[in-house]
């Protein structure tokens, strides 16, 4: 029994990992790259979530649910890149916190405006809400295959950055961007592509959430602030890193929630563990942002060595 | 202050004539109120008190981050500590304002020393995330605290206790607050000239070549960061003063961004843009509802939508803020 809890549990911890892998591998990229700190990126994974429910609900077809997320936030960030953000990229990261944390507050009351401020409620697709059989235990078949969509996703992404001439450009844009444009690379294409490639995967995120979460305005602020450790740990602008940095936040988070509040029964008297469980459980994956600072400042896995690997 | 070397202050200049007339107005403001608004006076004083707690907060965060140009996105978690120092002691029947007081800057001061000590071992976005990290792990601790509140918050029974300085009243209070202020920017103008702020600032402009100069760059750091979060431990007591309540929400991230929103938008690296920007952005957060309200009544809960237009224009083309843009110089001064 204890077992197949634990297992279950490091199953949604991988579930959540690949989550906030597809979030964080936009952001490192559009970090590495561009040198560019996106706080709104977290807002495009919104996005996905309300565009995907909303197919959904109207067309019943999770397919086009996905592709609806997938080309709508990938649009909104091509737009955004496009009109808003270019002119940023040469400027001051204080400056890029600021404009995206007022895009934050921009998205969230447009959402407000257009779905209303509730939550809206987005169905598990109907071929995958039974059970998988899987170590001799049963789990939910969505988060299973929300787990392998991620790692074929991460996979494809793989591929396209080390054996493409693309990813290659890619690569070559997140060592050095001023060389890469001094060579004749069109660079503002580049960044174009990199910037909606990234909001794509964070729609795509945000619509296999959705029937797992509650889809509500401000539903990005909380996984964005996750991404960012993720990056963090995993080293800024490095895709190795923020694989390796997801998962390992994605299992930390959700072991640490399943268990902080029996282990700390175990310490301390039942009502002392019982308030203070979850919260330390929150507070798990930020001390270990820290101490990975305070050890290894440039992440784990840091860009430059071997690049994006 | 954008000049490297300390000037005498320009009199004809517009930005001295906007900094004399806004003391002005603040020191005649409850006057002014009850003349207006007669019974509607107490909002207003209120309200202008918060101004000076978002300013006393912001006039802390520019030390740090406008002329060290540490960005520090965790400094909401100082002010809510300073809040606490005020709420826990009072659970317990302690309401001398004094001692809260002590309280605030004792744990902020030790916390700060930690957290700077570890957080400067970054730079850059680095910096940015692990102090966001930080007010994340002490948001989440005050959450747990379940015997005071928790998620909930604790509320203050009663104002602190300053014995003679009394802030029962809500006048008292705001002329605390403006006192206080008043105070933070003298404080923080004479640090910004001395040798202390020179190193600073210049540590901002290139810290390697600083730090070659022989100048211990880290401690200049350290005891910058640690004085800035005092001064939003300070706001912390005020502001559980004002409220008669202290909350997790009062660290929460989006309260360290809005900090950060005030002092660019006042203007980075100028001693008085701090108090410009919370006075503008906390007007703007009256104001827009109210305007919303009038023009769209259907939408005038989306009020948010605008204030995040704003920010955004702000931060794409005002680059040195409101206050930051007045010229230092009267005209043909520009040579001092």
């Amino acid at each position: 029994m204890t077992t197949q809890l634990a297992l279950s549990q490091l199953l949604n911890g991988l579930q959540l990992g690949v989550l906030l892998f597809l979030m964080a591998a936009g952001l490192t990229l559009v970090f590495g790259i561009m040198s560019f700190v996106n706080l709104a990126h977290g807002s495009l994974y919104m996005l996905g979530a309300y565009f995907g429910a909303a197919t959904f609900a109207n067309t019943d077809s999770f397919l086009l649910a996905l592709l609806a997320a997938v080309a709508g936030a990938a649009a909104v960030g091509l737009v955004l890149d496009r009109f808003a953000l270019t002119r940023l990229y040469e400027r001051d990261h204080l400056d890029q916190v600021l404009a995206t944390f007022g895009l934050i507050l921009f998205f969230n009351e447009v959402i407000r405006i257009i779905w209303g401020p509730g939550s809206i409620f987005m169905q598990v697709p109907e071929a995958l809400s039974a059970t998988v059989e899987l170590f001799g235990f049963a789990y939910p078949a969505y988060r299973f295959a929300i787990i392998v969509a991620g790692l074929a996703v991460a996979l494809g992404l793989y591929l396209l950055i080390q054996k493409t001439r693309i990813g290659m450009l890619i690569r070559a844009g997140a060592t050095n961007p001023h060389m890469v444009a001094s060579l004749g690379v069109d660079i503002k294409g580049l960044n174009t592509l990199v910037f909606a490639l990234g909001a794509g995967l964070a729609g795509l995120a945000g619509v296999m959430a959705g029937p797992i979460i509650s889809v509500q305005p401000g539903m990005g602020e909380p996984v964005l602030i996750l991404t960012l450790v993720v990056i963090i740990i995993g080293g800024l602008g490095s895709i190795r890193g923020a694989f390796y940095g997801a998962l390992i936040v994605g299992v930390v988070d959700t072991l640490g929630r399943a268990f902080m509040p029996t282990v700390m029964r175990a310490l301390f008297e039942r009502n002392t563990a019982d308030a203070a469980g979850p919260a330390l459980a929150s507070m798990l994956i930020y001390l270990l942002m820290a101490v990975v600072l305070a050890l290894r400042p440039q992440g784990l896995f840091p860009a430059g060595s071997g690049a994006t690997r | 202050m954008s000049a490297l070397w300390p000037t005498a202050i320009d009199w004809r200049a517009p930005r001295t004539w906007v900094a004399l007339g806004t003391l002005a107005l603040l020191l005649v403001l409850p006057l002014l109120a009850e003349f207006v608004s007669g019974d509607g006076a107490d909002f207003w004083v209120k309200f202008a008190t918060r101004v000076m707690i978002y300013a006393l907060a912001a006039i802390g965060l520019n030390l740090i981050l406008g002329f060290g140009g540490l960005v520090s996105f965790g400094h909401a978690m100082y002010v809510m500590l300073g809040s606490y120092a005020v709420a826990i002691p009072t659970e317990h029947g302690i309401t001398s304002g004094w001692l809260h007081l002590v309280i605030a800057l004792a744990a902020a001061f030790v916390l700060a020393l930690v957290v700077g000590a570890i957080s400067l071992r970054t730079t850059g976005i680095a910096f940015i995330m692990i102090t966001l990290a930080f007010a994340q792990m002490l948001f989440f601790a005050a959450v747990s605290l379940k015997q005071y509140g928790g998620d909930d918050g604790l509320t203050v029974a009663a104002r602190s206790d300053f014995g003679v300085i009394s802030i029962a009243g809500h006048i008292g209070l705001y002329y605390v607050a403006l006192t206080v202020v008043l105070l933070a920017l003298y404080l923080s103008w004479r640090a910004v000239l001395s040798p202390f702020g020179l190193v600073l600032r210049a540590s901002k402009a290139n810290a390697r070549r600083t730090l070659a100069l022989g100048h211990p760059v880290f401690r200049f750091q350290l005891a910058a960061y640690v004085a800035s979060a005092l001064l939003c431990a300070v706001a912390g007591v005020l502001l559980a003063n004002l409220t008669q309540f202290a909350s997790p929400a009062y660290g929460a991230w989006t309260l360290s961004g809005e900090l950060i929103v005030v002092v660019i938008l006042g203007g980075l690296g100028t001693v008085f843009g701090p108090l410009i920007g919370a006075i503008l952005l906390l007007a703007l957060e009256e104001a827009l509802p109210t305007l919303v309200e009038a023009l769209l009544p259907a939408y005038k809960a989306n009020w948010m939508l605008l204030l995040g237009l704003f920010i955004f224009l702000i931060a794409l083309t005002l680059e040195r803020g409101v206050y930051g843009s007045l010229p230092e110089r009267a005209r043909g001064r520009q040579q001092p």
